[in-house]
């Protein structure tokens, strides 16, 4: 920790003597933002090094290897799937007129609002053996019993895989379509005349301007894939996440678990790596100025058939058959469900969204901030590492909120017991405080990055302006800043509130004892066969997700038309 | 954006309230954390409080206790743990946060064979670990752990996962019987005879057996009354016989929901008030009637349901040494990727 922090409050201090006091105010709240934002991450590296009860050796010589095999092969099918389905159907609504494309360039983003645990549920309600698709086929074909016949086992790696990329395919739809409807009609045209096909032009000249992207894209569906715990525990694929539960809730060993979240936090950083080494590529990939606008080839026969029905398909699988199989139960079991109960469970995950979102608005907004008015490369860096916890899968968040949140609460209750013979208890521990932690830990990034490109629209000569008639830095960003930055700052408190409403791993370890929020509930009736009845709360997080759906698609289709 | 503003300050008092737990100094309480379910639970509280003007705190929880515990330190508001099995209280013992209880009525109506050894935890309620067969496809009248290793079973049999406590305090049993190698190779091919990847919780097994997936599944005997007395799974209950395993030697292994308290117990003699209470012999009969379990205190009936399944030869072996063994048994279900 010392060792850490010592560069950077001399770097700090430097900056202090040149700075003016002012920049030197917001350069140290990027640190202490910077520094609250990275403690679960150290605190994990911490415990995993210093464990108290060495179980690593039999990690290393039974689970940890079937762990990591399963977690490898779970990313690389829905790396793989998911980079299918979605280069395809960006491919498709850039390039082409067929029928349905103006639906289908939003819709294919629907999947979006389903998490992957719910999707889960339903596919193995509908697929399990007593399921309603098994019954119907025994019953035209006649078998009787399992041994008849052979059906795929949806719970399965399999399984875990295609439910995956059902839903996440749209990150990785986004990201290449918004590159590829930035490229000039000339190289298309170009490609075209020298006698180039369709296929050979999607070879040479598509995917190497969509590469950069489509790491983007796909970094963002791994970390998803590495961060689920709902789906795999479901479908009993042992994965480092599902791991990561077992070592430190069945066999209570915090150090093992804490072992399994450093070995996470190794991909974890390598995706982000991936992402943002590949962001950086984009942008000089880049055509300066656009020659003219693609006009897409309108596609006739069979081939517009084709191009319409493989985007239906991923828009009916990802979306239409989850959200009427939960509609359907929500409305058939309305009245056993819609209950006191609900509404606190509503009510439970309303208020965490809410607080997390307002909380990480204004944080957001001020780092941001703090960027434009005392830019340097530290205080940069200093943004970079508040957002890291993005990459960092919700249940290695919760060992790293969960360690130093007891240490500070047993700290303070220390010194109030030496100093003024009074026990403080228990502060944080165990609160919603707690979670709150985690979620803005690991969601700082949405805020930041919105509040980010917001500001970047607004031209210094505004704040310049202002300054000239004797504003100061704070009061800038009250009168000029933040009316034109409520826009941006909104989609990221939408976006935020979606993402704590679904968000399931480390809500579970994390929530106070007697509290529980739609996602836990769901997550602990659906485990118990019982979806019919957590219908209504699926349904709830799915139709609330279609919100930043709908935001995501303007903000990138804005700069489009 | 008022309305956003207000909800924020509301949710800043709500959480200052939250930030208070449990008032732990209060007069007459009693702060419980549970594993067990509200549902079973609940009544007996309130039939506590209304005996004794005791009021009785719970939070449910599905994991952590221990873990929580722990971290809460000397200041936590809790005094009693609630516990659904046997492996859950080694874990607090393991993880030392109980202390132990000197109590004539508990040690009068509690066996020897449920307790601690070092009066820390105390067993409420007792449960056999059962083999639920097919009607249809199976004729059996009785069986034995051991058997379901044999090849005869091959693709017939249901669990649900080998981590889960109640899987494991039997694997523990397994190895107090039989010493770790030879429950090593049991477990191995009991795993080369199951019909699907373990999945799903005890009943799930049960309903598996009705749809024809399996012929055999291993669950805990008060399943069978919880499934007869609901209306969606009474199907799946109607489909199996209930069979206590190994009646010819040493009898079914037997699972226990337990109770401890706490080292930091701010209210310490009203918890054992409560303690007592909950082996006298009108909760152990609410437990019974409840969820179908047998209790611990000699003498007292289990629930009609539930005598209606007959006598059973139960396993001797104490408890304690089921505990002591269950991290072996962990270690054990993950060399042998019993899961996987």
């Amino acid at each position: 920790m010392e060792a850490v922090s010592a560069p950077v409050i001399r770097e700090l201090s430097n900056h202090a003597t040149t700075g003016s006091p002012d920049a030197r105010r917001w350069r140290y709240f990027s640190a202490i933002v910077a520094l609250i934002a990275v403690i679960p991450l150290l605190a994990v590296i911490y415990v995993a090094f210093f464990p108290t009860e060495n179980i690593w050796p039999h990690l290393w010589s039974t689970v940890l290897p079937r762990y990591l095999e399963a977690t490898f092969f779970l990313m690389l099918g829905v790396g793989l799937l998911a980079t299918f389905f979605g280069v395809t159907s960006a491919w498709l609504v850039a390039f082409y007129r067929f029928p349905g494309r103006k639906l289908f360039s939003w819709a294919l983003l629907l999947p979006f609002a389903v998490p992957a645990y719910v999707i889960a549920y339903v596919y193995t309600d509908l697929l399990e053996y007593s399921g309603p698709v098994q019954a119907l086929l025994r019953e035209w074909f006649g078998w009787r019993t399992p041994r008849d016949y052979w059906f795929p086992q949806i719970r399965s790696l399999g399984g875990a895989i295609i439910m995956f990329s059902l839903v996440l395919y749209p990150y990785v739809y986004l990201t290449c379509r918004a590159a590829l409807m930035e490229q000039s009609d000339s190289l298309l045209m170009a490609s075209r005349s020298l006698g180039a096909g369709a296929l050979r032009t999607f070879y040479r000249i598509v995917l190497p301007i969509i590469r950069p992207a489509l790491a983007v894209g796909l970094a963002l569906v791994l970390m998803e894939t590495l961060n689920d715990f709902g789906t795999v525990s479901f479908f009993a694929v042992q994965t480092l996440t599902a791991g990561l539960y077992d070592t430190w809730l069945n066999l209570g060993n915090v150090g093992g678990a804490a072992q399994i979240a450093a070995l996470m936090v190794g991909i974890a950083l390598a995706l982000l790596y991936l992402e943002r080494a590949s962001r950086h590529k984009s942008k000089s990939y880049q055509s300066g100025g656009r020659t003219r606008p693609l006009t897409p080839t309108q596609l006739t026969g069979k081939s517009a058939y084709i191009a319409s029905a493989f985007c239906f398909l991923l828009v009916f699988f990802g979306f239409l058959v989850p959200a009427s199989v939960l509609g359907y139960y929500s409305i058939e079991y309305f009245d056993v469900t819609w209950n006191s109960e609900f509404f606190r469970l509503a009510m439970n995950s309303l208020q965490l969204a809410t607080i997390a979102a307002a909380l990480l608005v204004v944080v957001g907004a001020l780092l941001a901030y703090s960027q434009r008015i005392a830019p340097s490369a530290l205080n940069k860096s200093m943004a970079r590492l508040a957002s890291v916890g993005y990459a960092m899968p919700g249940a290695v968040l919760a060992i790293g909120v969960i360690v130093p949140l007891g240490a500070l609460d047993n700290g303070i209750d220390g010194v109030a017991r030496d100093y003024f013979n009074t026990s403080t208890g228990l502060i944080f521990s165990g609160t919603i405080a707690a979670i709150i932690y985690a979620y803005s830990a690991r969601f700082l990034a949405i805020s930041l990055g919105s509040a980010e490109s917001g500001l970047g629209r607004i031209t210094p000569s505004m704040d310049q302006a202002a300054r000239t008639l004797g504003h100061s830095s704070l009061s800038i960003l009250t009168k000029v800043h933040l009316p034109l930055l409520s826009r941006s700052m909104l989609t990221a408190a939408i976006i935020v509130f979606v993402d704590v409403l679904k968000e399931l791993p480390a809500t579970l370890i994390l929530r106070p004892f007697n509290f529980e929020t739609l996602a836990t509930y769901l997550y602990q009736y659906a485990s118990d066969e019982l979806l019919e009845h957590s219908a209504l709360a699926a349904m709830f997080i799915v139709a609330t997700g279609i919100i930043p759906v709908i935001l995501l698609n303007r903000a990138s289709t804005a700069k489009q038309y | 954006m008022q309305k956003k503003t207000a909800s924020v300050i509301k949710a800043a008092l709500l959480s200052a309230f939250c930030l208070t737990p449990l008032a732990a100094q209060a007069a007459e309480e009693v702060n419980v954390y549970s594993y067990r379910q509200e549902f079973l639970i609940q009544p007996l509280l309130d039939t506590f409080t209304n005996q004794t003007n005791i009021k009785v705190n719970v939070v449910f929880a599905k994991e952590g206790v221990a873990e929580r515990l722990k971290r809460e330190g000397a200041n936590s508001p809790a005094d009693l743990v609630l516990s659904t099995d046997i492996g859950q209280l080694q874990e607090l013992t393991d993880a030392k946060v109980l202390q132990p209880v000197k109590s004539d009525v508990l040690n009068a109506n509690i066996p020897e064979q449920y307790q601690a050894v070092d009066d820390t935890w105390f067993g409420l309620t007792a449960r056999a670990r059962v083999i639920y067969a097919s009607k249809e496809r199976t004729d059996l009248k009785s069986i034995s752990y051991e058997d379901l290793a044999k090849p005869e079973w091959k693709g017939r049999i249901c669990t649900r996962s080998g981590k889960h406590p109640y899987n494991i305090g039997l694997i523990a049993s397994m190895i107090a019987h039989h010493g770790e190698a030879k429950t090593e190779e049991w477990l191995r091919s009991v795993k080369e005879n199951l019909a699907r990847k373990p999945q799903g919780n005890d009943r799930a097994q049960v309903k598996a057996i009705k749809d024809g997936i399996c012929d055999v599944s291993l669950g805990n005997s008060y399943y069978y009354g919880l499934m007869l007395t609901d209306e969606n799974q009474i199907e799946w209950a109607r489909a199996v016989n209930l069979i206590f395993p190994n009646q010819e030697n040493r009898g079914s292994h037997v699972n226990i929901s337990g109770v401890g308290l706490t080292k930091s117990s701010p209210n310490k003699a009203n918890a054992i008030k409560l303690m007592e209470f909950l082996t006298e012999k009108l909760a152990q009969k609410m437990y019974s009637e409840q969820n179908y379990e047998y209790p611990v205190k000699p003498g007292v009936e289990p629930s009609g349901l539930v005598l209606s399944w007959g006598e059973f030869k139960r396993d001797e072996l104490p408890l304690y040494k089921v505990g002591e063994l269950r991290e072996k048994a962990v270690k054990m279900v993950d060399r042998v990727d019993f899961d996987g």
